[in-house]
């Protein structure tokens, strides 16, 4: 039989028995996994781009959405929490990489400091996380969404440093309290399957009335004008559009509705930060898994350390997409 | 792991002596451009609002600034620098050229169903 084995030992790459692309297999396969999630990533910012472009003269100003900041009530500083938020995830990516570098000269003592430390500030990261989606969905202002779907917002006029500008009122800064009796339906007092979600604290009568009571509250729409603010009526336009279109009050923001603007807004919130927050929750598991390993010494007996290569590259995965969830959701 | 590591970075303007300090050097680069994004969309300056190839300048520069943040972690942090060039471009080539055709796409219909919006006898302002 002439059908030799050839085993690609005459000096070709392609001729097998060789890693031609210089990596491990297993190596491979975590960039390719890579690519594939970073299109799945790109595909839900993509649809955003899309919704954002269709409802491009009245999408939420994230500037006045994310203002918030733990242990500074009442105030308002857009920005600085997420962008602490950006430099933790940065910093534990810069652990991960110098894991991975300890590993490259089987340093057993650094992976392990570096390997906890990166765990530490997905730690952080994800709690931030939380705390961000509760202030979102607690939400501060209130406001009234319309028969047809726009959401209105309320303030006044106020004098600041000389110049005239318009500041954000909640509700129940100016709404009246009309006794009612209105109850939630639960699944305990009518038919078994039906049942609504919380009542707002507030009904539109109430904000109505509190709003001709107080002559100094002003609505704002969504629409933006040309300077790129949210346009606000006036005195007379404010209290016929709430009375001939306000339909339900809002109060923070759920799947259905949300006092920022349109449905769609706090969606992809949801949808996209929260798939993000996903991986950085199981980045913080296998990590976890990894330290492990790391500790009871199963890298140091392969003499190789790999394995915190292949986390590494799906860690700095989760960093890079943080970077392009940043800047769509919060800056542009 | 016999990859040799490549020690420069912005082509060899600023080279450092050994990983540890290449680790360093990127994070004050990444560092410094997240605080330039930062302080830009604190105070949005008004001279960057106008419009440049259908987009504000401003939006414009964060767009470049998070392309170049993306290309550091993946040059540096994730090695793709001492990676063979097929390897490289079997991921960026395939990754850059599929996302930017989703994204000519959508952009585009999103833009068309908004001239209907706005140009069409269609009320929204209820």
């Amino acid at each position: 039989m002439d059908t030799t084995v050839v085993t690609g030992k005459e000096g070709k790459v392609w001729g097998g028995g060789e890693s031609p692309l210089n990596v491990s297999y297993g190596k491979m396969m975590m960039w390719f996994f890579i690519v594939s999630d970073a299109l799945t990533f790109s595909g839900f910012l993509a649809a955003y781009g899309f919704s954002r472009f269709k409802f491009i003269g009245s999408w939420p100003i994230a500037d006045e959405v994310f203002t918030h900041v733990p242990f500074l009530h009442g105030q308002e500083h857009p920005m600085i929490y997420v962008a602490f938020m950006t430099f933790v995830l940065i910093m534990s990516s810069v652990t991960m990489v110098l894991a991975v570098d300890a590993g490259h000269h089987l340093n057993k003592a650094k992976v392990t400091l570096y390997m906890l430390l990166t765990i530490f500030g997905g730690l952080i990261f994800v709690g931030s996380q939380a705390w961000e989606w509760a202030t979102f969905i607690k939400g501060d202002h209130g406001a009234v969404q319309t028969k047809g779907g726009n959401i209105l917002q309320f303030g006044e006029y106020q004098t600041i440093d000389g110049k005239e500008v318009f500041k954000r009122l909640a509700i129940k800064d100016f709404a009246a309290t009309i006794p009612h009796e209105r109850v939630q339906l639960d699944r305990k007092s009518g038919v078994w399957f039906m049942s609504e979600g919380s009542i707002p604290s507030y009904t539109i009568e109430e904000v109505t009335k509190g709003l001709e009571a107080h002559p100094n509250v002003l609505v704002r729409t969504e629409q933006l004008n040309e300077h790129g603010h949210k346009t606000v009526l006036s005195r007379e336009e404010s209290i016929n559009q709430l009375k001939n279109n306000g339909k339900i009050v809002v109060e923070g923001a759920n799947l259905h509705v949300n006092e920022y603007g349109t449905s769609l807004f706090a969606n992809f919130f949801f949808f996209i930060t929260g798939f993000h927050g996903f991986h950085v929750f199981s980045g913080v598991v296998i990590n976890i898994i990894i330290f492990f390993n790391v500790i009871l010494g199963t890298y140091e007996k392969r003499k190789s350390y790999e394995m915190v290569e292949k986390v590494g590259l799906y860690w700095h995965f989760v960093d890079l997409v943080w970077v392009f969830v940043f800047t769509f959701f919060y800056l542009v | 792991m016999a990859h040799a590591h490549q020690l420069q970075i912005l082509r060899g303007l600023v080279k450092f002596k050994s990983v540890t300090q290449k680790i360093w050097g990127v994070l004050i680069l990444l560092s410094i451009i997240t605080t330039v994004e930062v302080v830009l969309g604190i105070y949005k300056p008004e001279s960057l609002m106008m419009k440049f190839v259908g987009m504000k300048v401003l939006n414009w520069i964060f767009i470049i600034l998070t392309l170049a943040k993306a290309y550091y972690i993946t040059w540096d942090f994730m090695h793709m620098r001492d990676e063979k060039a097929n390897l490289r471009r079997m991921v960026i080539w395939t990754t850059v050229f599929l996302i930017c055709y989703l994204l000519f796409i959508l952009l585009q219909e999103g833009g068309y169903i908004e001239s209907v919006y706005s140009s069409s006898y269609i009320r929204r302002d209820f």
